[in-house]
């Protein structure tokens, strides 16, 4: 599904990424941990096509096209879907408009009319159950007064609502408190099906109680210094990321 | 970042204008320049009684007296009124008795404006009145609307059939002296809207007036006056539109809506004149002056504007709240992209006791425009308990335009509560990027944003002209043009 080579990438002249390989096939769920600062939402933003991010080297190829190439909207299509860190505010566009606009953009991209107003709306009461969220929330400004984990919810809701095939969730779990990290882990683990993959990006360990991923990278410094199974997360946990930063010098000495 | 940001936004907010179009229309026009003359051969024209021509003539000498005002925000280059033609009206093969009647060129620019004249085919519930230049060509439904006692005609029919109406009202709101666009408009006014709502009647249908200026070098000066006597309702429109020209044009009207006792009126106004080319060459000069005269107690005059089009905008449509209780309202959504610029805001003058008055400014600059608010809350010794709630928001969209706020406070009553808010903000690259990984469009991004921005407004327009404004907000800010 995504093969990523060699990938390097800077900010402002930059480099943060230094070098990323990576290959996720349909199904697998990927948990990207690292220290802040390692590179962890560049990456994200480079998957979903951020502008100011920019790439130097290396390739991404998503089901065999060049990913980099690209336009954001074209990859949210196609079905990559960025769940935000902080997601953004846009005063006075309610979520149902901006809900209903970007589906209605999925759907013309995979040739099928637009829903009529009360099967779209009949879809987003289905897709608000399943992540417990608020019906209010709808009739709401997108993100706007909404507080850190109804923002969170609010895009797994909009996952749910976009069925990507590939979804990025980029540190879904940080500021939520135990309830609201359940709902959305559960949320996520109501929309694994076979056919896609996601990346979880996150500082913690502890949401990989609740989303169990295949396989765990380890990012520091732009590179992947460690992958293995699901146990690296405990592994890295109980040890901090020191251990890691100790290794990685120390292989540098040797 | 900053760059990419800037050069997306530029992209997307270089839309063409849509209603550009000149139509070959056979017309009468008079030699260009201003004199005594010419008003006496506009009044002649028009077959106006003495009293008509002399109020002109007043207006004229006054004007001669007076000085363009320099205190606007605004870069405009010196005017030459000898260089306008004052007078153009497209030529009647004989009096309109039916649609039939119409020059076809002329019935096919208004369609293609979505303007139909024909009335089985129009909007159901809009009567309409149609001016093109100097004249109004045809008004929808009057025939409906006397039933229930309702006038609505062209201002110059008002002034052969309810002359002791339009001498009894015009210029009681904006005297002839008020202003110099208002004085020159005084002098040289050709034609536009009146309407009489008489005591008690709810108006059943949107009234509205379409403006076009169509023949080159011409001014348009139109002047609408509109009365809702005691205890009556009526919800009016405005739109205008213009052709592309290298040159400037001008456009100088007048509005005066009075409202007696306990009457309601809603004034909303889609103006789209042509904006000007990219590089700011040409566009309509809009120098318009509105006011509402609260008269009666428990009246309320609402003004609602969408102001996208004009090269230039200097407009503050105004509520005077005389009466006790009554209620004046301004809600704006103030569009400036490429060299367009827009000094506008309101007046609400507070003289009766109890009065109320809100004011909801949405600026909203792009490419070089130049975006000011300009208001005035004015509370005076008598007014108690005068209460107005007044808010100022300005959006950019890049970095090369401008928005500005002056807010002038004048309060002799110490019961008064006055409150005033403002903001700024910009369209940031995070929200258009968030949209697009939601899979909406860079240029559907920033019409959603913007049409956010602006809801509050619109919300307060009337439902097919909310659509259409909103329609026209994304154009205006885009390439994408149907």
């Amino acid at each position: 599904m995504l093969i990523i080579n060699n990938l390097k990438a800077a900010i402002a002249g930059k480099n943060i990424l230094k070098g990323i390989s990576l290959e996720v096939k349909p199904g697998e769920i990927h948990a990207i941990m690292g220290p802040n600062g390692s590179g962890k939402s560049t990456l994200a933003a480079v998957l979903a096509g951020r502008e100011l991010v920019e790439v130097t080297e290396g390739t991404v190829t998503y089901f065999g096209e060049n990913l980099l190439k690209m336009a954001a909207e074209d990859r949210a299509k196609e079905g990559i879907f960025l769940g935000f860190q902080y997601p953004i505010e846009i005063p006075g566009v309610s979520m149902v408009n901006f809900m209903k606009t970007a589906v209605n953009e999925h759907r013309e991209h995979k040739g099928l009319d637009p829903l009529s107003a009360s099967d779209f709306l009949k879809m987003m009461r289905e897709k608000k159950e399943l992540v417990e969220i608020d019906s209010k929330l709808a009739n709401r400004s997108v993100n706007e007064g909404f507080s850190g984990g109804e923002k969170k919810k609010n895009e797994i809701f909009q996952m749910a609502m976009l069925e990507p095939k590939l979804a990025i969730l980029d540190e879904t779990d940080s500021g939520l408190d135990i309830d609201a990290l359940r709902i959305v882990a559960n949320g996520v683990n109501k929309l694994k099906r076979p056919d896609n993959s996601f990346i979880v990006i996150t500082h913690y360990q502890r949401l990989l109680d609740y989303i169990v991923p295949d396989v765990v990278h380890v990012l520091y410094d732009g590179r992947i210094v460690k992958t293995a199974g699901k146990e690296l997360a405990l592994e890295l946990e109980e040890k901090g990321y020191d251990w890691i930063k100790n290794e990685v010098e120390n292989n540098i000495l040797t | 970042m900053e760059k990419d940001q800037d050069k997306i936004l530029s992209d997307v907010t270089s839309g063409e204008y849509k209603y550009g179009f000149y139509s070959d229309i056979d017309m009468e026009r008079i030699p260009k320049g201003l004199s005594e003359d010419v008003v006496r051969i506009i009044s002649g024209k028009k077959n106006e009684p003495q009293w008509l021509l002399e109020f002109r003539l007043k207006a004229y000498r006054h004007w001669l007296t007076m000085k363009m005002p320099s205190w606007p925000n605004l870069k405009i280059q010196p005017i030459n009124y000898q260089e306008i033609i004052f007078y153009a009206a497209p030529v009647q093969r004989k009096n309109l008795d039916s649609i039939d009647d119409i020059d076809p060129e002329l019935r096919k620019t208004f369609d293609k404006l979505g303007i139909p004249l024909t009335e089985q085919k129009h909007l159901a519930g809009v009567a309409v009145d149609a001016v093109i230049d100097s004249v109004s060509v045809k008004t929808t439904f009057k025939e409906t609307l006397a039933e229930m006692g309702i006038i609505f005609c062209s201002f110059s029919d008002a002034v052969k059939e309810y002359p002791d109406l339009v001498k009894r009202y015009m210029g009681s709101v904006v005297p002839y002296t008020d202003n110099f666009f208002a004085t020159l408009n005084s002098a040289v006014f050709s034609d536009g809207s009146f309407c009489y709502i008489p005591k008690g009647v709810r108006c059943p249908m949107e009234l509205s007036t379409y403006f076009r200026i169509n023949s080159a070098n011409t001014g348009q000066f139109e002047r609408t006056l509109l009365i809702a006597d005691e205890e009556s309702y009526v919800s009016y429109l405005e739109g205008c539109t213009a052709p592309s020209r290298d040159e400037n044009q001008l456009h100088a009207a007048i509005v005066e809506i009075v409202a007696e006792k306990n009457a309601e009126v809603k004034y909303s106004t889609v103006q789209n004149w042509y904006p000007g080319n990219k590089e700011g060459k040409g566009g309509v000069f809009n120098f318009v002056t509105k006011r509402g005269l609260c008269k009666g107690e428990n009246s309320k005059i609402s003004w609602t504007q969408v102001e996208t089009g004009s090269a230039i905008t200097w407009k503050y449509p105004s509520c005077i709240l005389r009466g006790d209780n009554s209620i004046g309202e301004f809600y704006s959504v103030a569009v400036t992209n490429n060299y367009q610029q827009a000094d506008t805001g309101t007046k609400m003058i507070h003289i009766g006791k109890n009065t109320k008055s809100t004011i909801l400014s949405k600026g909203i600059s792009a490419g070089h425009g130049q975006n000011s608010y300009r208001g005035l809350v004015k509370v005076l010794k008598n007014a108690s308990n005068a209460r107005n709630f007044s808010r100022c928001d300005s959006l950019l969209l890049g970095d090369k335009c401008g928005a500005h706020t002056f807010p002038y406070l004048e309060v002799d009553n110490q019961t008064a509560i006055v409150e005033h808010e403002a903001t700024t903000s910009k369209i940031g690259e995070d929200q258009i990027f968030y949209c697009n990984q939601r899979g909406i469009s860079t240029e559907d991004a920033i019409g959603l944003i913007v049409n956010g921005y602006a809801r509050e407004v619109i919300n307060k327009l009337p439902m097919e002209f909310a659509v259409e404004a909103q329609k026209l907000l994304q154009i205006s800010l885009e390439g994408s043009v149907g």
